[in-house]
C-alpha cells in the first residue's frame, strides 16, 4: 500500500514539470500567434521593427540572436573542451581540486555582474583596440563565451571521466600517445555528453538577456561586422515589455514564440547529431 | 506634544488602508524622485510603508486600471484610450541632450540633433566637432522618454535603427559617461557631473529657461489613481503636491507644478 502511494505521488510530481512546460508553451503561443497572423507573415518576417506603429519585423533580431550565440560558442566551446580535457586527463589531482570548483563558481555569478564587468572593462577595451562603439557582437560573444564555460566544462568533464578506464588502457597498449587517446578514443566515446554540454551552453547563450542588454548595444540594424551593435530576441522582450501595451505586447509574446521554436529546432538538430552512429 | 504625535499616529492608523502600505508603479523617469520623497514621507510617518516600483509609464497606467498599484506614475500624457483616471500633475521635466564631459561641443541646433538621431549626421565633424563617429543612444520602443523625444524633437522623422538602445535613464547616462563619442537624451533632473548637457539652439537646459519657456523640450510627470484618493494614498499625494515636496523637486531639477485635476470637485 505504502509502495503504491509513494509511486503515485512521485508520478504526479514528475508530471508537474511537464505540465508547467505545457502551460508555458500554450500561454506564449496563444498570446503570440494570433498577432503573427493578424500582422501577416510578410510583416512579421521583415526587418522593420516599430511595434507602436504597426511594424513587427523580427528578422534582424533572429539574426542578432543567432550571431551572438554562434559567437559565444566559438569562444566558449574550444575553451570549455580544452579545460575539461585538461581536468579529466592531464591535471594533477591538486590542481584539479582547486580548478574545478573555481570554474563551477563562474556559474553562480549573476548575469548582471557579467554585464557590468562587460560595460566597464570589455566595452572600452574593444572600442580602443578595434574601434566602433565597443557595444558589439564581439563583446557579447566574449562575455557569453565565458558565461557558458561552467556548463560546457562540467558536463563534458563528467562524460570524459565516465569513459571506462579499459578504453584508455587499450589505446595505450596500441601505442597511442595521451593526446591521440583523447582525440581518437575519448572524444568519440564521450560524444553524446560533449554534445549535450554544447546544447546546454547554446541554450544558455541564446536565452541570456541581462548581460546582453548591457553590452550588445541593442541597435535594430543587422550587424555587418563583429564590431557592430546587435539586438537579440530576448533583449527586445526584456527591453520593451515594461512599456508595451496592446499589439506591441502581443508582438513581444510572438517574439517569445519564435525564440521557443528556434530553441526546439536547435535542440532537435543537436540531438540528431548526438545520436547518429 | 508627545500626546499630539500619538493622536496623529492614531489618526494615520485609522486612515490607513488594510495594510498601511502604498504601492506606486510606473515611469522609470519619475521613480527616483518619488523614491526620494517617499523616504522623507516615511521618515515623518513611520507607520506607512511606501513601495516604489518602475516598469514604465504604460505599465504604470495599466497597473492603476488593474488596481495592482495605488498610485501610477507616467512621464507622458495619457492616450485617448487611457482616460477615466484621476490625474495630478506633480512636476514638469526637461529632456536633456547629454554627451561625454570631454566632448568639445556645447551646443547643437535642433535640426542637427534631429539629423543625428535620424542617422543622417554620422560624424562629429559635421556639427563642428572632432573627426569621430557619433554613437547615438536612444530609449526602447514604447518608453515615455522616447515618446516625448519623438514628439518634441524628431517631429515625425523616425529614429534610425542604427542607434544604440538602452532601457533606462540610468543606463543611458552610464553609457554616455563611459563613451567619449556618444550622445543621448535623459530626464534633465538626472543629469550629473559625469555627463554634459548640451544647449539646443543656444538655450541651455536650466531651471530659468524652463520657467521662462525658452527651453521647449518639457514633458509632464503625472500621478494617477483610479478612485478619489483616500487615507494614506491621499495623504501621500497631498504631501507630493505640498510646498515642502515641491521645493525638493525643484531642488532636484524639476519644475514644480500646481494641481491639475481632471475631476471637477478638486482634490
Amino acid at each position: 500500500m505504502k509502495e503504491k502511494v509513494s509511486e503515485k505521488f512521485l508520478l504526479i510530481i514528475s508530471f508537474s514539470a511537464i505540465v508547467s512546460l505545457l502551460l508555458i508553451t500554450i500561454f506564449i503561443f496563444a498570446q503570440g500567434f494570433p498577432l503573427i497572423f493578424k500582422a501577416g507573415l510578410k510583416n512579421f518576417f521583415s526587418t522593420h521593427w516599430a511595434p507602436t506603429k504597426g511594424h513587427f519585423g523580427i528578422v534582424s533580431m533572429i539574426i542578432g540572436s543567432l550571431f551572438v550565440t554562434l559567437g559565444a560558442l566559438i569562444v566558449g566551446v574550444p575553451l570549455g573542451l580544452a579545460c575539461a580535457v585538461f581536468l579529466a586527463e592531464f591535471s594533477p589531482p591538486t590542481i584539479q581540486k582547486v580548478l574545478k570548483p573555481i570554474i563551477e563558481l563562474l556559474a553562480g555569478i549573476p548575469s548582471v555582474v557579467y554585464g557590468f564587468i562587460g560595460i566597464v572593462i570589455l566595452v572600452p577595451l574593444v572600442r580602443n583596440l578595434f574601434g566602433g562603439s565597443g557595444f558589439s557582437v564581439l563583446t557579447s560573444a566574449l562575455v557569453l563565451g565565458i558565461m557558458i564555460l561552467p556548463t560546457i566544462v562540467s558536463i563534458s568533464y563528467d562524460s570524459l571521466v565516465a569513459v571506462p578506464q579499459t578504453y584508455r588502457e587499450g589505446s595505450y597498449a596500441l601505442g597511442a600517445t595521451k593526446w591521440q587517446t583523447v582525440l581518437m578514443v575519448l572524444f568519440p566515446s564521450a560524444r553524446s555528453g560533449i554534445i549535450a554540454a554544447i546544447i546546454l551552453g547554446m541554450g544558455r547563450a541564446i536565452g541570456e538577456t541581462m548581460a546582453v542588454i548591457m553590452i550588445a548595444g541593442n541597435a535594430l540594424k543587422i550587424p555587418h561586422s563583429i564590431l557592430d551593435p546587435v539586438r537579440t530576441i530576448t533583449s527586445t522582450i526584456a527591453l520593451e515589455l515594461g512599456y508595451s501595451s496592446g499589439d506591441h505586447r502581443l508582438a513581444l509574446f510572438a517574439c517569445g514564440s519564435i525564440l521557443f521554436i528556434i530553441i526546439i529546432i536547435l535542440n532537435i538538430i543537436a540531438i540528431r547529431i548526438g545520436n547518429r552512429e | 506634544m508627545p500626546r499630539f504625535i500619538l493622536i496623529l499616529s492614531l489618526v494615520f492608523l485609522t486612515c490607513a488602508s488594510k495594510s498601511g502600505d502604498i504601492i506606486i508603479a510606473g515611469s522609470t523617469s519619475v521613480q527616483p524622485f518619488i523614491e526620494k520623497l517617499a523616504e522623507e514621507f516615511m521618515a515623518k510617518n513611520p507607520k506607512i510603508k511606501i513601495n516604489v516600483q518602475g516598469g514604465g509609464s504604460t505599465a504604470g497606467i495599466q497597473a492603476v486600471f488593474n488596481r495592482t498599484c495605488d498610485i501610477g506614475t507616467s512621464s507622458r500624457n495619457l492616450h485617448p484610450s487611457e482616460q477615466g483616471l484621476n490625474v495630478y500633475l506633480m512636476a514638469m521635466d526637461g529632456i536633456a541632450i547629454i554627451v561625454h564631459p570631454t566632448n568639445p561641443l556645447n551646443n547643437l541646433t535642433h535640426e542637427e540633433l534631429r539629423e543625428i538621431f535620424a542617422g543622417r549626421i554620422k560624424n562629429w565633424k559635421e556639427v563642428g566637432g572632432p573627426d569621430k563617429e557619433i554613437f547615438a543612444v536612444t530609449r526602447e520602443e514604447g518608453s515615455g522618454t522616447r515618446g516625448a523625444f519623438e514628439e518634441l524633437i524628431m517631429h515625425g522623422t523616425p529614429i534610425s535603427d542604427a542607434c544604440l538602445v538602452q532601457d533606462s535613464n540610468g543606463a543611458i547616462r552610464e553609457i554616455i559617461a563611459n563613451t567619449p563619442q556618444a550622445i543621448g537624451y535623459i530626464s534633465a533632473g538626472l543629469v550629473n557631473e559625469r555627463v554634459k548637457a548640451l544647449s539646443i539652439d543656444s538655450i541651455a537646459p536650466t531651471i530659468e529657461n524652463y520657467k521662462n519657456g525658452r527651453y521647449k523640450f518639457l514633458r509632464p510627470f503625472l500621478l494617477l489613481t483610479i478612485e478619489r484618493p483616500q487615507g494614506v494614498v491621499k495623504s501621500f499625494i497631498d504631501y507630493l503636491l505640498s510646498d515642502t515636496a515641491q521645493k525638493i523637486l525643484q531642488h532636484e531639477g524639476l519644475i514644480p507644478a500646481k494641481i491639475l485635476n481632471n475631476e471637477r470637485e478638486g482634490f
